[in-house]
Protein backbone atom coordinates (compact mmCIF):
# COMPACT_ATOMS: atom_id res chain seq x y z
CA UNK A 1 0.00 0.00 0.00
CA UNK A 2 1.45 3.34 -0.99
CA UNK A 3 1.18 5.35 2.22
CA UNK A 4 2.75 7.81 4.60
CA UNK A 5 4.51 5.03 6.50
CA UNK A 6 6.76 4.58 3.46
CA UNK A 7 8.92 7.56 4.35
CA UNK A 8 12.28 6.82 2.79
CA UNK A 9 13.52 9.84 0.84
CA UNK A 10 11.04 12.39 2.21
CA UNK A 11 12.66 15.66 3.21
CA UNK A 12 9.77 17.44 4.89
CA UNK A 13 10.01 16.21 8.49
CA UNK A 14 12.63 18.58 9.86
CA UNK A 15 15.55 17.85 12.18
CA UNK A 16 15.90 14.67 14.20
CA UNK A 17 14.82 15.04 17.82
CA UNK A 18 17.63 13.36 19.77
CA UNK A 19 17.08 12.85 23.50
CA UNK A 20 20.20 12.36 25.60
CA UNK A 21 20.13 9.49 28.11
CA UNK A 22 16.74 8.41 26.87
CA UNK A 23 14.87 5.96 29.14
CA UNK A 24 13.57 2.69 27.66
CA UNK A 25 10.01 3.86 28.30
CA UNK A 26 8.76 7.41 28.87
CA UNK A 27 5.72 6.57 30.98
CA UNK A 28 3.89 3.75 32.68
CA UNK A 29 1.27 3.48 29.92
CA UNK A 30 3.99 2.95 27.31
CA UNK A 31 5.25 -0.06 29.25
CA UNK A 32 1.77 -1.52 29.50
CA UNK A 33 0.91 -0.84 25.83
CA UNK A 34 4.20 -2.48 24.78
CA UNK A 35 3.68 -5.58 26.93
CA UNK A 36 -0.02 -5.98 26.11
CA UNK A 37 0.82 -5.88 22.40
CA UNK A 38 3.52 -8.55 22.71
CA UNK A 39 1.38 -10.75 24.97
CA UNK A 40 -1.71 -10.51 22.73
CA UNK A 41 0.47 -11.42 19.73
CA UNK A 42 1.21 -14.81 21.29
CA UNK A 43 -2.49 -15.79 21.15
CA UNK A 44 -1.90 -16.64 17.49
CA UNK A 45 -4.89 -14.70 16.14
CA UNK A 46 -2.70 -12.60 13.83
CA UNK A 47 0.89 -12.49 12.60
CA UNK A 48 3.62 -9.86 12.54
CA UNK A 49 2.91 -8.92 8.92
CA UNK A 50 -0.77 -8.42 9.67
CA UNK A 51 0.26 -6.28 12.64
CA UNK A 52 2.49 -4.05 10.49
CA UNK A 53 -0.18 -3.83 7.83
CA UNK A 54 -2.75 -2.76 10.42
CA UNK A 55 -0.51 -0.05 11.90
CA UNK A 56 0.32 1.44 8.51
CA UNK A 57 -3.38 1.42 7.57
CA UNK A 58 -4.32 3.74 10.45
CA UNK A 59 -5.71 7.07 9.20
CA UNK A 60 -2.77 9.21 8.02
CA UNK A 61 -3.37 11.95 10.57
CA UNK A 62 -3.47 9.40 13.38
CA UNK A 63 -0.29 7.75 12.11
CA UNK A 64 1.67 10.99 11.82
CA UNK A 65 0.45 12.60 15.03
CA UNK A 66 0.65 9.60 17.32
CA UNK A 67 3.61 8.56 19.39
CA UNK A 68 5.08 5.15 18.67
CA UNK A 69 3.31 3.19 21.37
CA UNK A 70 0.04 4.94 20.60
CA UNK A 71 0.32 3.49 17.10
CA UNK A 72 0.98 0.08 18.63
CA UNK A 73 -2.01 0.46 20.92
CA UNK A 74 -4.41 1.61 18.20
CA UNK A 75 -3.16 -1.19 15.96
CA UNK A 76 -3.75 -3.72 18.73
CA UNK A 77 -7.33 -2.55 19.27
CA UNK A 78 -8.03 -2.74 15.56
CA UNK A 79 -6.58 -6.27 15.36
CA UNK A 80 -8.50 -7.39 18.46
CA UNK A 81 -11.80 -6.08 17.11
CA UNK A 82 -11.24 -7.61 13.66
CA UNK A 83 -10.34 -10.96 15.26
CA UNK A 84 -13.55 -10.89 17.29
CA UNK A 85 -11.72 -10.82 20.64
CA UNK A 86 -13.38 -7.60 21.74
CA UNK A 87 -16.19 -5.47 20.36
CA UNK A 88 -15.89 -1.94 19.03
CA UNK A 89 -17.75 -0.68 22.09
CA UNK A 90 -15.36 -2.50 24.39
CA UNK A 91 -12.38 -1.06 22.48
CA UNK A 92 -13.81 2.41 23.04
CA UNK A 93 -14.25 2.34 26.82
CA UNK A 94 -12.77 -0.90 28.08
CA UNK A 95 -16.07 -1.98 29.66
CA UNK A 96 -16.73 -5.70 29.36
CA UNK A 97 -19.89 -6.49 27.38
CA UNK A 98 -19.32 -9.81 25.63
CA UNK A 99 -17.92 -13.10 26.96
CA UNK A 100 -14.38 -13.96 25.86
CA UNK A 101 -13.64 -15.95 22.74
CA UNK A 102 -13.05 -19.50 24.04
CA UNK A 103 -10.02 -21.71 23.60
CA UNK A 104 -7.28 -19.11 23.93
CA UNK A 105 -4.41 -19.54 26.40
CA UNK A 106 -2.77 -16.34 27.58
CA UNK A 107 0.99 -15.93 27.80
CA UNK A 108 2.27 -16.93 31.26
CA UNK A 109 5.10 -15.17 33.08
CA UNK A 110 7.26 -18.32 33.12
CA UNK A 111 6.96 -18.63 29.33
CA UNK A 112 8.23 -15.12 28.60
CA UNK A 113 11.92 -16.03 28.95
CA UNK A 114 11.94 -19.22 26.86
CA UNK A 115 9.55 -17.92 24.19
CA UNK A 116 11.11 -14.51 23.65
CA UNK A 117 14.71 -15.74 23.72
CA UNK A 118 13.82 -18.32 21.08
CA UNK A 119 11.98 -15.77 18.95
CA UNK A 120 10.01 -16.43 15.80
CA UNK A 121 12.43 -17.18 12.94
CA UNK A 122 10.98 -16.32 9.53
CA UNK A 123 13.15 -18.73 7.53
CA UNK A 124 11.41 -21.69 5.86
CA UNK A 125 12.41 -24.60 3.63
CA UNK A 126 12.56 -23.28 0.06
CA UNK A 127 10.28 -25.02 -2.44
CA UNK A 128 12.59 -24.30 -5.39
CA UNK A 129 16.13 -23.08 -6.03
CA UNK A 130 16.98 -19.40 -5.78
CA UNK A 131 16.67 -17.55 -9.06
CA UNK A 132 19.50 -15.12 -8.27
CA UNK A 133 22.99 -15.40 -6.82
CA UNK A 134 25.40 -12.93 -5.26
CA UNK A 135 26.72 -10.61 -7.97
CA UNK A 136 23.66 -10.89 -10.21
CA UNK A 137 22.24 -7.72 -11.67
CA UNK A 138 18.54 -7.35 -10.94
CA UNK A 139 15.84 -4.78 -11.62
CA UNK A 140 13.02 -4.19 -9.15
CA UNK A 141 9.52 -4.38 -10.50
CA UNK A 142 7.38 -1.35 -11.03
CA UNK A 143 4.55 -2.22 -8.68
CA UNK A 144 1.93 -0.64 -6.44
CA UNK A 145 -0.13 -3.28 -4.62
CA UNK A 146 -3.01 -1.78 -2.65
CA UNK A 147 -2.26 -4.22 0.19
CA UNK A 148 0.80 -4.67 2.44
CA UNK A 149 4.23 -4.83 0.80
CA UNK A 150 7.80 -4.42 2.03
CA UNK A 151 9.35 -2.87 -1.03
CA UNK A 152 9.69 0.86 -0.45
CA UNK A 153 8.55 3.15 -3.25
CA UNK A 154 11.98 4.75 -3.58
CA UNK A 155 13.56 1.53 -4.86
CA UNK A 156 10.86 0.27 -7.23
CA UNK A 157 11.73 0.01 -10.95
CA UNK A 158 15.45 0.48 -10.17
CA UNK A 159 18.57 -1.46 -11.13
CA UNK A 160 20.57 -3.13 -8.39
CA UNK A 161 22.99 -5.93 -7.60
CA UNK A 162 22.41 -8.91 -5.29
CA UNK A 163 24.94 -8.80 -2.44
CA UNK A 164 23.49 -11.47 -0.12
CA UNK A 165 21.10 -14.43 -0.32
CA UNK A 166 19.31 -15.14 2.97
CA UNK A 167 17.33 -18.28 2.19
CA UNK A 168 13.56 -18.48 1.92
CA UNK A 169 11.59 -16.28 4.33
CA UNK A 170 7.88 -15.85 5.01
CA UNK A 171 6.57 -13.49 2.32
CA UNK A 172 4.83 -10.56 4.07
CA UNK A 173 2.79 -9.46 1.05
CA UNK A 174 0.83 -12.73 1.26
CA UNK A 175 1.08 -13.44 4.98
CA UNK A 176 -0.41 -10.05 5.87
CA UNK A 177 -3.60 -10.66 3.90
CA UNK A 178 -4.40 -14.14 5.13
CA UNK A 179 -3.02 -16.02 2.13
CA UNK A 180 -0.50 -18.03 4.14
CA UNK A 181 3.25 -17.71 4.52
CA UNK A 182 4.18 -18.51 0.88
CA UNK A 183 7.91 -18.34 1.73
CA UNK A 184 10.15 -16.99 -0.99
CA UNK A 185 13.82 -16.20 -1.47
CA UNK A 186 15.11 -13.12 0.27
CA UNK A 187 18.06 -11.12 -1.02
CA UNK A 188 19.90 -7.98 -0.03
CA UNK A 189 20.07 -5.76 -3.08
CA UNK A 190 22.55 -2.92 -3.42
CA UNK A 191 21.25 0.20 -5.13
CA UNK A 192 23.67 2.89 -6.22
CA UNK A 193 22.43 6.06 -4.52
CA UNK A 194 22.68 7.94 -7.85
CA UNK A 195 20.18 5.51 -9.37
CA UNK A 196 17.75 6.33 -6.56
CA UNK A 197 18.30 10.03 -6.04
CA UNK A 198 20.49 11.38 -8.85
CA UNK A 199 23.13 13.75 -7.56
CA UNK A 200 20.96 14.87 -4.63
CA UNK A 201 22.18 12.35 -2.09
CA UNK A 202 25.06 12.02 0.36
CA UNK A 203 24.72 8.22 0.39
CA UNK A 204 26.98 6.03 -1.68
CA UNK A 205 24.59 3.09 -1.79
CA UNK A 206 21.38 1.90 -0.16
CA UNK A 207 21.00 -1.79 0.65
CA UNK A 208 17.45 -3.11 0.79
CA UNK A 209 16.13 -6.60 1.56
CA UNK A 210 13.95 -7.74 -1.35
CA UNK A 211 11.95 -10.92 -1.82
CA UNK A 212 12.25 -12.67 -5.16
CA UNK A 213 8.76 -11.62 -6.36
CA UNK A 214 9.99 -7.99 -6.24
CA UNK A 215 12.84 -8.73 -8.65
CA UNK A 216 13.37 -9.16 -12.38
CA UNK A 217 16.60 -10.03 -14.16
CA UNK A 218 18.73 -6.94 -14.66
CA UNK A 219 20.63 -5.86 -17.73
CA UNK B 1 9.08 22.48 10.37
CA UNK B 2 8.14 20.24 13.24
CA UNK B 3 4.59 19.67 14.26
CA UNK B 4 3.94 21.39 17.54
CA UNK B 5 2.37 19.66 20.49
CA UNK B 6 -1.32 19.98 19.89
CA UNK B 7 -4.37 17.89 20.35
CA UNK B 8 -5.70 16.68 17.07
CA UNK B 9 -9.23 15.33 17.05
CA UNK B 10 -9.49 12.45 14.66
CA UNK B 11 -12.80 11.30 13.29
CA UNK B 12 -11.86 7.66 12.98
CA UNK B 13 -14.33 5.11 14.22
CA UNK B 14 -13.13 5.33 17.83
CA UNK B 15 -13.23 9.11 17.93
CA UNK B 16 -9.79 9.23 19.53
CA UNK B 17 -8.03 12.25 20.84
CA UNK B 18 -4.41 12.04 19.87
CA UNK B 19 -1.50 13.89 21.34
CA UNK B 20 1.73 14.67 19.58
CA UNK B 21 4.48 14.32 22.15
CA UNK B 22 7.59 16.17 21.18
CA UNK B 23 10.57 16.15 23.50
CA UNK B 24 12.22 19.25 22.11
CA UNK B 25 9.07 21.28 22.46
CA UNK B 26 9.41 22.86 25.88
CA UNK B 27 7.17 25.87 25.48
CA UNK B 28 3.77 24.33 25.38
CA UNK B 29 1.16 24.24 28.09
CA UNK B 30 2.21 21.61 30.58
CA UNK B 31 -1.15 21.21 32.33
CA UNK B 32 -2.69 20.53 28.98
CA UNK B 33 0.06 17.99 28.26
CA UNK B 34 -0.54 16.10 31.49
CA UNK B 35 -4.28 16.11 31.02
CA UNK B 36 -3.98 14.53 27.59
CA UNK B 37 -1.34 12.02 28.62
CA UNK B 38 -3.50 10.87 31.48
CA UNK B 39 -6.33 10.28 29.01
CA UNK B 40 -4.03 7.89 27.18
CA UNK B 41 -2.91 6.36 30.46
CA UNK B 42 -6.52 5.81 31.57
CA UNK B 43 -7.46 4.30 28.25
CA UNK B 44 -4.55 1.85 28.24
CA UNK B 45 -5.41 0.84 31.80
CA UNK B 46 -9.05 0.29 30.90
CA UNK B 47 -8.12 -1.91 27.96
CA UNK B 48 -5.60 -3.86 30.02
CA UNK B 49 -8.32 -4.56 32.61
CA UNK B 50 -10.70 -5.64 29.87
CA UNK B 51 -8.17 -8.04 28.35
CA UNK B 52 -7.33 -9.46 31.78
CA UNK B 53 -11.04 -9.88 32.56
CA UNK B 54 -11.48 -11.73 29.28
CA UNK B 55 -8.55 -13.98 30.13
CA UNK B 56 -6.45 -12.94 27.12
CA UNK B 57 -3.54 -11.52 29.08
CA UNK B 58 -1.96 -12.35 32.40
CA UNK B 59 -0.69 -9.25 34.27
CA UNK B 60 2.31 -11.17 35.62
CA UNK B 61 3.37 -11.99 32.06
CA UNK B 62 3.14 -8.27 31.24
CA UNK B 63 5.39 -7.47 34.20
CA UNK B 64 7.86 -10.13 33.04
CA UNK B 65 7.95 -8.67 29.53
CA UNK B 66 8.53 -5.15 30.83
CA UNK B 67 11.27 -6.32 33.18
CA UNK B 68 12.96 -8.26 30.37
CA UNK B 69 13.16 -5.28 28.03
CA UNK B 70 13.91 -2.71 30.72
CA UNK B 71 16.70 -4.60 32.47
CA UNK B 72 17.95 -7.66 30.58
CA UNK B 73 17.96 -6.70 26.91
CA UNK B 74 19.85 -3.58 25.93
CA UNK B 75 22.87 -2.08 24.16
CA UNK B 76 25.27 -3.57 26.73
CA UNK B 77 24.70 -6.85 24.88
CA UNK B 78 25.76 -5.35 21.57
CA UNK B 79 28.76 -3.66 23.20
CA UNK B 80 29.87 -7.08 24.46
CA UNK B 81 29.63 -8.46 20.91
CA UNK B 82 31.65 -5.56 19.49
CA UNK B 83 34.32 -5.71 22.20
CA UNK B 84 34.75 -9.43 21.63
CA UNK B 85 35.07 -8.90 17.88
CA UNK B 86 37.74 -6.26 18.49
CA UNK B 87 39.64 -8.62 20.81
CA UNK B 88 39.28 -11.96 19.08
CA UNK B 89 39.99 -12.18 15.30
CA UNK B 90 38.37 -15.60 15.01
CA UNK B 91 35.17 -14.37 16.62
CA UNK B 92 35.21 -11.30 14.36
CA UNK B 93 35.47 -13.51 11.26
CA UNK B 94 32.62 -15.71 12.49
CA UNK B 95 30.52 -12.66 13.36
CA UNK B 96 30.87 -11.26 9.85
CA UNK B 97 30.23 -14.67 8.29
CA UNK B 98 27.25 -15.73 10.42
CA UNK B 99 26.15 -12.95 12.75
CA UNK B 100 23.15 -14.83 14.14
CA UNK B 101 25.23 -17.83 15.28
CA UNK B 102 28.19 -15.84 16.60
CA UNK B 103 25.90 -13.55 18.60
CA UNK B 104 23.87 -16.52 19.88
CA UNK B 105 27.11 -18.04 21.21
CA UNK B 106 27.23 -15.12 23.67
CA UNK B 107 23.65 -15.78 24.75
CA UNK B 108 21.87 -13.06 22.79
CA UNK B 109 18.96 -14.47 20.82
CA UNK B 110 15.27 -14.01 20.31
CA UNK B 111 12.55 -11.75 19.14
CA UNK B 112 13.52 -9.14 16.56
CA UNK B 113 16.96 -10.72 16.33
CA UNK B 114 16.17 -14.09 14.82
CA UNK B 115 18.37 -13.28 11.81
CA UNK B 116 21.24 -10.85 12.36
CA UNK B 117 23.82 -9.63 9.86
CA UNK B 118 26.81 -7.67 11.11
CA UNK B 119 28.27 -5.00 8.83
CA UNK B 120 31.75 -3.68 9.43
CA UNK B 121 32.89 -0.07 9.24
CA UNK B 122 36.29 0.52 7.65
CA UNK B 123 38.34 3.64 6.95
CA UNK B 124 36.63 3.70 3.52
CA UNK B 125 33.03 2.62 4.27
CA UNK B 126 30.64 3.74 7.00
CA UNK B 127 27.40 1.80 7.51
CA UNK B 128 24.13 3.19 8.87
CA UNK B 129 20.97 1.24 9.66
CA UNK B 130 17.37 2.42 9.33
CA UNK B 131 13.89 1.00 8.89
CA UNK B 132 12.10 3.38 6.54
CA UNK B 133 8.80 1.46 6.68
CA UNK B 134 8.42 1.00 10.44
CA UNK B 135 10.92 0.45 13.26
CA UNK B 136 12.83 -2.83 12.72
CA UNK B 137 15.78 -2.96 15.10
CA UNK B 138 17.95 -5.77 16.53
CA UNK B 139 16.38 -6.09 19.99
CA UNK B 140 18.57 -8.86 21.47
CA UNK B 141 21.73 -6.80 20.99
CA UNK B 142 20.49 -3.21 21.21
CA UNK B 143 17.26 -3.42 23.22
CA UNK B 144 14.20 -1.42 22.22
CA UNK B 145 14.87 1.40 19.75
CA UNK B 146 15.16 5.03 20.86
CA UNK B 147 12.35 7.40 19.85
CA UNK B 148 14.48 9.14 17.20
CA UNK B 149 15.10 5.83 15.39
CA UNK B 150 11.33 5.35 15.04
CA UNK B 151 10.63 8.99 14.16
CA UNK B 152 9.67 10.35 10.76
CA UNK B 153 12.72 12.63 10.35
CA UNK B 154 15.22 9.78 10.74
CA UNK B 155 13.25 7.19 8.77
CA UNK B 156 12.72 9.67 5.94
CA UNK B 157 16.17 11.16 5.59
CA UNK B 158 18.64 8.38 6.47
CA UNK B 159 18.42 6.78 3.01
CA UNK B 160 18.85 10.03 1.06
CA UNK B 161 21.07 12.21 3.23
CA UNK B 162 22.99 10.06 5.73
CA UNK B 163 25.80 12.60 5.89
CA UNK B 164 23.34 15.29 6.94
CA UNK B 165 21.85 12.90 9.50
CA UNK B 166 25.33 12.18 10.89
CA UNK B 167 25.97 15.92 11.24
CA UNK B 168 22.89 16.16 13.45
CA UNK B 169 24.42 13.47 15.64
CA UNK B 170 27.63 15.51 15.79
CA UNK B 171 29.57 13.20 13.49
CA UNK B 172 31.50 14.50 10.49
CA UNK B 173 33.12 11.89 8.28
CA UNK B 174 35.87 12.66 5.76
CA UNK B 175 34.54 13.30 2.25
CA UNK B 176 36.22 10.19 0.86
CA UNK B 177 34.35 7.85 3.22
CA UNK B 178 31.47 6.15 1.41
CA UNK B 179 28.24 5.90 3.38
CA UNK B 180 26.15 2.78 2.89
CA UNK B 181 22.64 2.73 4.34
CA UNK B 182 20.90 -0.54 5.22
CA UNK B 183 17.10 -0.34 5.08
CA UNK B 184 15.69 -3.17 7.25
CA UNK B 185 12.67 -4.09 5.14
CA UNK B 186 12.58 -7.80 6.05
CA UNK B 187 13.30 -9.89 9.17
CA UNK B 188 17.05 -9.46 8.73
CA UNK B 189 18.40 -7.23 11.48
CA UNK B 190 21.59 -5.24 11.09
CA UNK B 191 24.28 -4.46 13.63
CA UNK B 192 27.15 -2.15 12.76
CA UNK B 193 30.62 -3.22 13.89
CA UNK B 194 32.24 0.16 14.51
CA UNK B 195 35.98 0.81 14.06
CA UNK B 196 38.09 0.30 17.13
CA UNK B 197 39.62 3.62 18.13
CA UNK B 198 43.35 4.15 18.34
CA UNK B 199 44.76 4.28 21.83
CA UNK B 200 42.91 1.17 23.04
CA UNK B 201 45.68 -1.33 22.35
CA UNK B 202 45.89 -3.95 25.07
CA UNK B 203 42.54 -3.01 26.63
CA UNK B 204 40.43 -5.77 28.17
CA UNK B 205 37.12 -6.76 26.58
CA UNK B 206 35.29 -5.22 29.54
CA UNK B 207 37.08 -1.90 29.13
CA UNK B 208 36.39 -1.90 25.40
CA UNK B 209 32.70 -2.69 25.94
CA UNK B 210 32.45 0.38 28.17
CA UNK B 211 33.31 2.75 25.31
CA UNK B 212 31.02 1.20 22.68
CA UNK B 213 27.93 3.37 22.31
CA UNK B 214 24.50 2.32 21.09
CA UNK B 215 24.62 4.86 18.25
CA UNK B 216 27.96 3.50 17.02
CA UNK B 217 26.21 0.14 16.52
CA UNK B 218 23.37 1.78 14.53
CA UNK B 219 25.84 3.82 12.51
CA UNK B 220 24.72 7.24 13.75
CA UNK B 221 27.84 7.46 15.87
CA UNK B 222 31.48 6.43 15.92
CA UNK B 223 33.53 5.24 18.89
CA UNK B 224 35.80 8.12 19.80
CA UNK B 225 39.40 8.05 20.95
CA UNK B 226 39.56 7.58 24.71
CA UNK B 227 40.50 10.64 26.73
CA UNK B 228 44.10 10.59 27.96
Amino acid sequence: MNGLHDMGGSQCYGPIDIEENEPVFHSEWEKRAFAITLAMGTLGKWNLDKTRSTRESLPPLVYLSSSYYQIWFEGLLELSVKAGLITEEEARDGVLREPPKPGLSPLQAEDVGPLFTRGWPSTREPSRPARFAVGDRVHTRSMAPATHTRIPQYCRDKPGVVIAVHGAHVFPDKNAIGEGEQPDWLYTVRFDARELWGEDSTASAVHVDCWEPYLLEGK
Amino acid sequence: MMMSAERISVSDHWGLVIMQKNHSDHDHDHDHDHETLSEVELRVRAIESLLVEKGYVNPEALDALIETYETKVGPRNGAHVVAKAWSDPEFRAWLLEDGTAAIASLGYTGRQGEHIMVVENTPKVHNMVVCTLCSCYPWPVLGLPPVWYKSSPYRARAVIDPRGVLEEFGVTLPDDVEIVVWDSTAEMRYLVLPMRPEGTEGWSEEALADIVTRNSMIGTGVVGKPAQ
